[in-house]
């Protein structure tokens, strides 16, 4: 298993570690799961994204090549600007879903999933055809994300970059304690933040850093375990559970990304196609009205017949209710509709809710 | 981590009480901090039979499912039915207000098979030993 540079600081801080995407993460500190979640929502968490990849895509053929691989239309995108997109096969089958930066005119820089790096870098290699340099930068970075309520302020106290200028899903190049970082306003956990890309060999420092100026603010360290929580909440998806190789962003709730405007992309003749003939399955969200925890794989009932299944679920911190994203035909799909999801052979009531499930305060 | 010595322990992380022929049980210190913090919890019915080493509930961390093994087979006399409002009391007090059931023991000789509390410490640091 792989291992982060800050492996190390996460044992002394009392983490449990578990494997996620091949690599040996935190799932936890020592305050737990909930309390993690909490000082998230109320004040600040740090995270540890090392294991998430960084591929770069330079050269003259640079926006070409992405416009090919992106279902967004990146030529939109002004310099330092984020996008959230996804990489399709030809199928609209979905590669990744990842965060692009446009760093120059020529210069596209990429956060890809941790367990998806060799399989999006090789895709991204083999539609390049000669025409850009792409390169595989992930073991180059630290990714350290500072999130919640009270982020700018901690951060501020780090750089000099007036973060009040730097709005969600910009970024900006400066020193964050004297390192030199791309600091984005990104995040997945729906509260304000930003996710810092520093030099590897510096990400200790980094972490370190913000861990004190966090410290009189009430900022924890926070793993994997609240990461999923907080994601959930904030409906965000999870690549390998509600999204795949066999769904589609038209399914999957993601037909905003997609810009059939843009001449030529990878999936985009399936996607039109399913477009005029409509999609068989669609991503809901649900919320329990009963108590149970919906959880991967769980079925989805109606009317007494299977109609899908969960991919992600949880109980919600926040709502004090099971929450879950999943799949089912369209006609079953409308907010307010019944469903039961089957929990050890029990049949528990829930409905189909508006996602996120939660909304910052 | 405690290991209260008036406790029998079995190899799944259950604790049993004995008094006379009724045995109260819960799950183990150990067990709710390798779960983590609890948030669900599902209890038998007063009147259900239980069999030794088969599960007889489950409880629910935010990342696992986990069932709750019977330490002794016997009739339910008594559930504690304020739990499932207050799941974190596991992680709180397991040997005290966590208390899961009790069971009207159809055979004490089972009760030989478990741990006592330096054999289940030992145990304990065994497991955490192999992580």
């Amino acid at each position: 298993m792989k291992r982060t540079p800050l492996y190390d600081t996460h044992r002394s801080l009392g983490a449990r570690m578990i494997e996620f995407g091949g690599w040996e993460m935190p799932v936890q500190y020592q305050g737990g799961i909930l309390a993690e979640h909490q000082a998230v929502r109320t004040r600040a968490g740090l995270f540890d994204l090392s294991h998430m990849g960084e591929v770069e895509v330079t050269g003259p053929g640079a926006l070409e090549v992405c416009q090919e691989l992106l279902v967004t239309d990146i030529a939109r995108m002004r310099l330092w600007q984020a996008q959230y997109s996804v990489l399709c096969y030809p199928s609209g089958g979905i590669v990744d879903d990842i965060i692009v930066y446009r760093m120059a005119e020529d210069h596209y820089f990429f956060c890809v999933n941790a367990a998806n790096i060799d399989k999006d870098f090789d895709w991204m290699l083999s539609h390049n055809h000669g025409r850009a340099e792409v390169r595989n930068r992930s073991d180059e970075y630290v990714l350290v994300a500072l999130q919640g309520p009270l982020a700018q302020m901690i951060l501020q106290r780090l750089t000099a970059l007036d973060l009040s200028q730097v709005r969600r899903y910009w970024s900006a190049v400066g020193e964050v304690a004297g390192v030199s970082a791309l600091v984005a306003r990104t995040g997945y956990t729906g509260e304000d933040g930003f996710e810092l890309f520093v030099p590897a060999h510096q990400g200790t420092e980094v972490w370190n850093a913000c861990l004190d100026a966090g410290r009189n603010g009430g900022m924890v360290p926070v793993g994997l375990g609240a990461r999923d929580t907080l994601r959930l909440e904030a409906g965000y998806l999870l690549y390998g559970n509600d999204i795949d190789a066999q769904t589609t962003p038209l399914e999957a709730g993601l037909q905003r990304l997609v810009r059939f405007d843009k001449d030529m992309f990878l999936g985009r003749e399936a996607l039109l196609q399913q477009q005029a003939s409509g999609v068989s399955k669609q991503l809901i969200g649900i919320k329990m009205d009963e108590p149970g925890i919906p959880r991967h794989g769980y079925p989805l009932g109606r009317d007494g017949n299977t109609i899908g299944h969960v991919t992600s679920g949880t109980q919600s911190p926040t709502l004090g209710a099971g929450i879950a994203l999943g799949y089912v035909p369209p006609d079953s799909a409308a907010i307010g509709t019944i469903l039961t999801v089957e929990i050890r052979s029990r049949q528990a009531r829930a409905r189909v809710v508006d996602r996120p499930f939660y909304h910052k305060g | 981590m405690e290991f209260p010595k008036e406790l029998r322990y079995s190899r799944e992380h259950e604790w049993v009480a004995v008094e006379e022929n009724i045995a109260t049980i819960g799950i183990t210190d150990y067990a709710q901090d390798q779960l983590g913090d609890i948030v669900y919890v599902e209890l038998p019915e007063v009147g259900a039979q239980v069999t030794k080493d088969e599960a007889f509930g489950v409880v629910e961390s935010v990342k696992a499912v986990s069932d709750i093994y019977a330490p002794v087979s016997g009739t339910v006399t008594e559930v504690n039915v304020g739990l499932p409002d207050s799941p974190e009391t596991i992680n709180e007090d397991p040997y005290g207000d966590a208390w899961m059931i009790r069971v009207e023991m159809s055979d004490p000789d089972e009760l030989e098979d478990l741990m006592k509390a330096t054999e289940y410490k030992k145990f304990v640091e065994e497991e955490k030993e192999e992580e």
